[in-house]
């Protein structure tokens, strides 16, 4: 994935927009502060989500977080490598360690999503 | 306040570890990946930098009447070169601390929790009244380093003029590196062999450059918690406090009730006396792969028998684990019991400590 095509949410979820599918996964920031992965647990596909609401849970030895949908929509695919084996997220969070695909509701909008750029001030702006 | 910085900050950091504060130190959580560093230490040898524990000296005539007074345990029974572990008790039982007590030919040492450094020294400065003994705290002089895992005498081979394969465990030798004076301990907080390592701290940098070119890997506080977790040894601050008691915390065997007077003794007689209604210490297994995090609420029938204090997904086990306090009636071995984990009940079974038990 070229980071720089991602739209983020500020709680370190990417996800990249084709047509109506937006493809999902964590930053390598949130990574780092996460430490090996454990745990993932993932919707079933067909489940509603909501912009900015948890729609799964991500664990690592050293700490729990939600993971929030960047969009509305539902859940069309979910990655069951990822599900089977949750350290590839720890390899390559932009390639294999995808989570899900969702595909965006009727006039779900992406407005509120943040640029590369964006992101990474609020980054630098955190610490 | 400033977190501080132990003398091998700048070598953290140049071996890419990601540094968070803890117990008023940065420290580095991990630098390789925290389960690799686990496993690194059950089937080889780790490095890590402890010199943020806190290290006293006890000097004087009075020496062994000030820690018999605060410890726990028998200090009197020891002969140097042995090292004990016990509490540090206020009149009510509650704990200050848990430590180790260092007995040498002609000084005592103690190693206390970094976030308890400031406490513990004020409080054996209170305790001293007119004995004649000197307490220096000497942490920020120095430097300490744990090699831990079933390779680490391999590791440190000939390192030190005195061998320390001679060590037994919980034994402690004054000798060199370098020329260098230094202290080497056969102990640890992984469940593992090991040789914790004291020097000052102008030589920190020289050691921790050797003990990786002989081959022990950097582990950080992310892998000390997982294997200390495993080996269910108490954490201060999560299975330790100033409301608990020893014997709550399962540590009755570090209280000697037969060695004289000590500050919390009569508490601590009444709370074995306790033992029927006093919320107790046990280790969890849960079931599936999601940890019980601290303060998460354990639950008997649906209603609330206790919290957890620490809890992980483990390496070794490769299975979910905690520990945690719950009413005496929940508390034996076998005891089907729930987690509350972010409002999941999960099944969890009491099981004996500790969870792993390296071959001997």
């Amino acid at each position: 994935m070229d980071k720089s095509q991602l739209k983020y949410l500020p709680s370190h979820e990417w996800a990249a927009i084709e047509g109506k599918i937006a493809t999902v996964g964590i930053t390598s920031y949130a990574v780092e502060q996460l430490t090996d992965v454990t745990h993932l647990q993932l919707p079933a596909i067909g489940k509603a989500v909501t912009a900015g609401k948890a729609f799964g849970e991500i664990e690592s030895v050293k700490a729990v977080f939600d993971l929030n949908s960047p969009v509305t929509g539902t859940v069309a695919e979910v990655n069951k490598a990822v599900q089977q084996d949750p350290s590839l997220i720890n390899s390559d969070s932009y390639g294999v360690g995808w989570m899900v695909k969702i595909e965006m509701a009727p006039g779900a909008t992406t407005d509120h999503l943040l640029d590369l750029a964006a992101y990474e001030k609020q980054l630098a702006e955190s610490h | 306040m400033d977190p501080l910085r132990t003398p091998l900050f700048d070598w953290h950091v140049a071996r890419k570890a990601r540094m968070v504060p803890f117990g008023g130190w940065e420290m580095p959580v991990q630098y390789s990946g925290i389960i690799h560093e686990h496993q690194i230490v059950r089937n080889a040898a780790g490095m890590f930098d402890i010199s943020h524990m806190a290290r006293f000296d006890l000097n004087g005539p009075d020496a062994l009447t000030l820690i018999q007074k605060v410890f726990t345990n028998d200090a009197a029974k020891m002969k140097a070169g042995q090292v004990k572990y016990g509490l540090v008790c206020k009149e009510n039982g509650g704990i200050l601390d848990d430590i180790l007590v260092y007995r040498f030919a002609d000084h005592w040492a103690m190693v206390v929790n970094a976030s308890n450094r400031e406490k513990i020294f004020a409080w054996l400065a209170a305790q001293k009244g007119s004995l004649d003994t000197t307490v220096t705290d000497h942490t920020l002089e120095s430097a300490m380093i744990a090699v831990q895992g079933p390779t680490m005498l391999t590791v440190c081979h000939e390192m030190f003029p005195d061998d320390p394969s001679a060590l037994k465990y919980y034994h402690a030798m004054e000798t060199t590196y370098r020329g260098w004076p230094c202290v080497v301990s056969r102990t640890g907080y992984t469940g593992e062999d090991g040789l914790e390592i004291s020097i000052e701290k102008t030589q920190a940098v020289a050691l921790a450059d050797d003990l990786l070119d002989r081959g022990a890997v950097p582990c950080g506080l992310g892998a000390r918690d997982t294997l200390r977790l495993e080996a269910a040894m108490p954490l201060y601050g999560h299975e330790l406090n100033e409301t608990i008691t020893p014997i709550q915390a399962g540590l009755g065997w570090a209280v000697k009730f037969d060695k004289g007077e000590f500050i919390g003794r009569e508490a601590l007689e009444e709370s074995e006396g306790l033992m029927g209604v006093q919320m107790r210490r046990v280790g969890l297994e849960l079931e599936g792969k999601r940890a019980a995090r601290e303060h998460s609420t354990i639950l008997a029938g649906g209603i609330p028998m206790g919290v957890v204090t620490s809890g992980s997904y483990v390496p070794t086990l490769e299975k979910s684990i905690a520990m945690g306090y719950v009413a005496p009636r929940a508390a034996f071995p076998g005891s089907e019991l729930m987690v509350d984990i972010r409002g999941t009940p999960t099944p969890a079974k009491v099981v004996p400590m500790p969870f792993y038990k390296r071959a001997k």
